[in-house]
């Protein structure tokens, strides 16, 4: 279906960023070419479901108006603070050399092309070979009307090892739009913990895209809670043999929180391996969104694909869209997926009370239970009891 | 002292308790037998507050408090306390977890301290250890993976934490083998004390050996059509229900 719908606001939010671009360019660091083709590709990909450009299928359930419709500062932030106390990585800001990678298609995503348009800052992180690089902290916090697109890069060389934490937060509307481009070399293990606790005004896009070579391993978490409009776009490549993805997360949503989690995997060589759990706990009038392709080539054989969404609905006002995919060219795979849907389970909730618990505790250890397998995939236990502070402060905040 | 007078409840349009009355003097085990279908578990969820049934008349005093307005968690503090004829299983929840969750609404619902993990363990390990039940069972979500007579020893160990002042058994002897049996009538006995009192809800005549009740009242079609010392308990045993519900009819 081919929705076009005229937006003269909408053009103008369009037009704002392009101007901004025209005004900033001559300012910005690396290839102009490439921010020229980004432009273009801007102008002609538009803001989905905001502007004459067409609702396309990557963008089904989420309309980017509201970020179209919204006028932002022009001054951009830088963004980001990093902590490297706990590591050995090497850091460099993306400013100092503005090196775009190959992974990133702002020819097709609209939000890469805006950024790769406008990106001005970001971390540029590498690992030596057989190097474990230790933990690194990637902060942002935000305070309106800003937009700002930062542009991060992470490099493992064969045998290296890193966890990478980002959290977001903020107060007021702007908008983070987020591009960062992976590299997991031979044999090497990035755990990659995302906690996006942004300001409930905010909108925040963030696309990972992550290449994986032989028998590496990228192993990404993320914990979604904030956001008025957010969406987790994740391209995996296992591109060498036994490779190993996994893009599991949890989206817990209120209010008018609209928040999707995309992903596409492709399997591209034999004995690869992906996982996903994504979990939603939707309440008041929020939307969840799932889509999940899996693409396993001709020569991927033995592949081995799982992914499941599970959504959780606390109120009947609440919805979720799920949308797997498979499209699968070898034949001998084994690739399955899965969706469920329900509501707290009254019998549960009765047992707990009747033992005492107050209503509010017994539903909020039933939402626990149904995030643990999900929150179990996060094997370091600090970082661990950080998403499950995040978890217990969403379920306060949802409660009052 | 629990006084259940005139009490019906229905669920959805078909009453299921027909006038209910039935006085539990504190210190005291009552039986409740009657055949199946006759209401015995319905009484029970409805005196500890499950929703899916309606109170449509009568009352339930407890106490000197009125249960019926009392939300479930509320009656779990006031001293209720349910096993369940089939326990649920919780999925993600540990264990010692929901234990201590449970044993702390109720102490902090009395006005008393939290206890910690470290507290808690070791109170709990007491418990286990007199119910026979291998510290593992602390471990592992509630009741999943339990085998039936782990569940019914798991609701004991719950009552024996939680000291409840009124216990009500649904069928908790049902499924279990005889040494599982001794367990729990060991474990409902270690609780009896002048404030301690129990509604046992059983077909057989084997626990009441252990429990022996003060009364044992029969319930059929939502109604007490006799009540009795522990003699009728064989009596029924012997004879079962027929004679009884063509007396009643």
């Amino acid at each position: 279906m081919t929705a076009i719908t005229r937006n003269a606001g909408a053009q103008a939010g369009v037009d704002g960023f392009l101007a901004c671009y025209d005004a900033l360019k001559d300012a910005l660091p690396g290839d102009p070419g490439v921010r020229e083709k980004a432009a273009a590709s801007f102008r002609l990909l538009g803001l989905p479901g905001g502007t004459a450009a067409r609702r396309t299928e990557a963008w089904k359930y989420t309309s980017l108006r509201s970020v179209a419709e919204t006028a932002f500062a022009t001054r951009v932030e830088r963004g980001f603070s990093i902590d490297l106390s706990a590591s050995t990585a090497t850091f460099s800001r993306f400013a100092a050399q503005a090196a775009f990678g190959p992974l990133a298609r702002p020819d097709r995503d609209p939000m890469v092309a805006l950024n790769t348009m406008l990106a001005e800052d970001g971390a540029v992180l590498h690992v030596p070979a057989d190097t474990d690089g230790g933990v690194v902290r990637i902060d942002s916090d935000s305070h309106g009307p800003h937009a700002f697109h930062p542009r991060h890069a992470i490099r493992l060389e064969a045998g290296a090892r890193l966890v990478v934490l980002e959290t977001a937060t903020g107060t007021g509307r702007y908008l983070h739009n987020a591009v960062t481009e992976i590299d997991v070399g031979a044999g090497a293990h990035l755990t990659h913990i995302r906690l996006q606790d942004e300001s409930l005004d905010a909108f925040h896009f963030a696309t990972i895209y992550a290449d994986i070579a032989d028998s590496g391993t990228y192993d990404g978490f993320s914990l979604v809670i904030g956001g008025r409009i957010a969406r987790t776009e994740i391209h995996a490549r296992l591109s060498g043999k036994n490779a190993v993805a996994h893009m599991n997360g949890a989206q817990l949503l209120t209010g008018n929180q609209h928040a999707d989690f995309s992903s596409v995997v492709r399997h591209d060589a034999p004995h690869g391996s992906s996982r996903q759990t994504v979990k939603n706990v939707l309440g008041g009038r929020s939307r969840g969104v799932f889509q999940g392709r899996i693409e396993v080539a001709r020569d991927a054989q033995k592949t081995d694909g799982y992914q499941m969404n599970q959504a959780l609905l606390l109120s009947p006002d609440a919805e979720i869209d799920s949308k797997p995919e498979l499209e699968i060219f070898a034949d001998d795979v084994k690739c399955s997926h899965g969706a469920t849907v329900g509501a707290l389970d009254a019998e549960q909730l009765f047992y707990l009370r009747s033992r005492g618990v107050p209503e509010g505790e017994a539903q909020a250890m039933l939402v626990r239970a149904f995030l643990s397998d999900a929150l179990d995939f996060v094997s370091d236990e600090t970082i661990r009891s950080t998403l499950e502070n995040s978890v217990g402060a969403w379920w306060e905040r949802q409660a009052a | 002292m629990l006084e259940i007078r005139g009490l019906t409840a229905s669920i959805g349009e078909k009453p299921i308790l027909k006038g209910i009355d039935l006085t539990v003097p504190d210190g005291e085990v009552h039986a409740i037998m009657g055949p199946n279908g006759a209401g015995k578990s319905t009484l029970g969820y409805v005196l500890s507050g499950r929703d899916d049934y309606t109170v449509t008349g009568g009352s339930v005093v407890y106490n000197g408090v009125d249960l019926l307005d009392m939300a479930p968690e509320q009656r779990a503090a006031a001293g209720v306390f349910l096993a369940f004829q089939a326990p649920i299983e919780l999925p993600g929840v540990n264990n010692a977890n929901f234990l201590r969750t449970a044993l702390n609404a109720i102490r902090r619902a009395h006005g008393e301290s939290e206890l910690d993990a470290v507290q808690f363990l070791k109170l709990a390990r007491i418990e286990t250890k007199r119910l026979a039940m291998p510290d593992d069972m602390l471990k592992r979500n509630v009741n999943v993976g339990f085998s039936g007579g782990e569940k019914k020893r798991n609701e004991v160990l719950q009552m024996a934490l939680l000291r409840p002042s009124l216990a009500i058994l649904d069928e908790t002897d049902s499924g279990l083998d005889i040494d599982a049996l001794r367990i729990v009538a060991d474990g409902v006995n270690a609780l009896r004390a002048p404030t301690f009192s129990a509604l046992v809800i059983t077909h057989h005549q084997r626990l009441l050996d252990r429990l022996v009740p003060n009364r044992v009242h029969v319930l059929a079609h939502g109604r007490i059509v006799r009540s009795g010392g522990p003699e009728l308990a064989r009596e029924l045993e012997k004879n079962g229900y027929a004679d009884l519900l063509a007396e009643a009819a």
